[in-house]
């Protein structure tokens, strides 16, 4: 990082080993940074829900917080899928909550205290871990309900006769794309921004580097364009928290009605 | 030409895919307000097809971001 005078936009990125575990076979299996914020997004999520849950008839804040939340995905749930969506809510408000928890302390000012915070959902492993469970959910359902019935999925009503040959491959296609369309978009939408947020600082810390003029007159923009980006990136961790919440439960939609 | 230039100019190019991808995500949130602004009681139902709107049209952009930043990383 510091061997050109330059700062590295993907350095953030790197996981770092912070303790040895276990092997398996000859894979180390070691406690990383990454699996530290994990744990620390679990704990802050426990806390959240566990202060919210107290069933009082005239809710305090905290739990209008967490039941806003809670009424937001099963409304969602409700909307998407019908009333047999309620067996799968559980499932995707974890897995909000987790993505949005994950996305939103990757931003926090920590570094400021000299913590650095590492953003767990800008890693394609994590982001396609979890779109692969969503994707096997979704596979588990449908054969559970709908037996080989699941594959009329691919043949969409009013499919004209002679186009036969063709839709269904098309549908299967999109099928199979889904996991991977589910992982990219939260995984390259967290690098992207927090690529951008590193390059603009780096833009600071050169412009100080080349004499004062210069520090203030690239300095005060980029500092202003940066205050303006958190904002923006912000916005884009809960969007993307919701998008991902939200095509599960389309895809869940599929599997449980078959169209 | 070498290949280090050349990956570079290919990720610039890649990178038009973001800005394209811009004039996509305007037009799902502007058709959206256009239409919401003519007919209110309707638009909150239709808040999940937005975001699907929005999701698809990301997605292409995000990629062709992927592949600028794939190319840039081959080359430096």
């Amino acid at each position: 990082m510091a061997d050109q005078g330059k700062v590295d936009p993907m350095h953030q990125f790197e996981v770092q080993k912070m303790f040895d575990m276990f092997h398996v076979g000859n894979h180390e299996v070691a406690f990383t940074t990454s699996a530290m914020w994990m744990l620390i997004a679990g704990l802050l999520l426990w806390v959240f829900m566990i202060g919210g849950m107290k069933r009082q008839l005239v809710p305090g804040r905290w739990q209008v917080a967490v039941e806003g939340f809670t009424g937001f995905i099963s409304s969602m749930m409700n909307a998407n899928i019908g009333p047999e969506g309620r067996k799968y809510t559980p499932y995707v408000f974890s897995l909000f909550m987790f993505i949005l928890m994950l996305n939103v302390i990757g931003l926090m000012p920590l570094g400021l205290f000299g913590v650095h915070p590492f953003t767990v959902t800008s890693h394609f492993t994590i982001t396609g871990f979890l779109a692969i469970l969503s994707f096997s959910i979704v596979l588990i359902v449908g054969f559970w309900r709908h037996g080989l019935h699941f594959f009329s999925l691919f043949v969409p009503h009013g499919t004209p006769w002679w186009l036969l040959w063709l839709i269904p491959v098309i549908e299967l296609v999109s099928f199979l794309v889904r996991p991977f369309s589910l992982a990219l978009r939260l995984f390259v939408a967290m690098t992207a921004g927090h690529v951008l947020m590193k390059v603009f600082a780096s833009f600071i810390i050169d412009g100080i580097a080349a004499g004062p003029a210069v520090g203030l007159g690239v300095g005060i923009p980029s500092m202003a364009l940066m205050v303006g980006i958190s904002g923006l990136e912000l916005l884009v961790a809960g969007i993307q928290a919701y998008v991902f919440a939200l095509l599960t439960s389309l895809y869940l939609n599929d599997a449980v009605n078959l169209h | 030409m070498d290949v280090q230039a050349a990956s570079l100019i290919g990720a610039g190019l890649a990178a038009i895919g973001a800005g394209m991808a811009a004039i996509g995500v305007g037009n799902v949130f502007g058709s959206f307000l256009e239409s919401a602004l003519r007919n209110p009681a309707a638009a909150d139902g239709q808040q999940g097809r937005l975001f699907i709107g929005f999701a698809a049209a990301e997605l292409l952009g995000l990629l062709s971001f992927l592949i600028a930043i794939l190319l840039y990383l081959k080359a430096a």
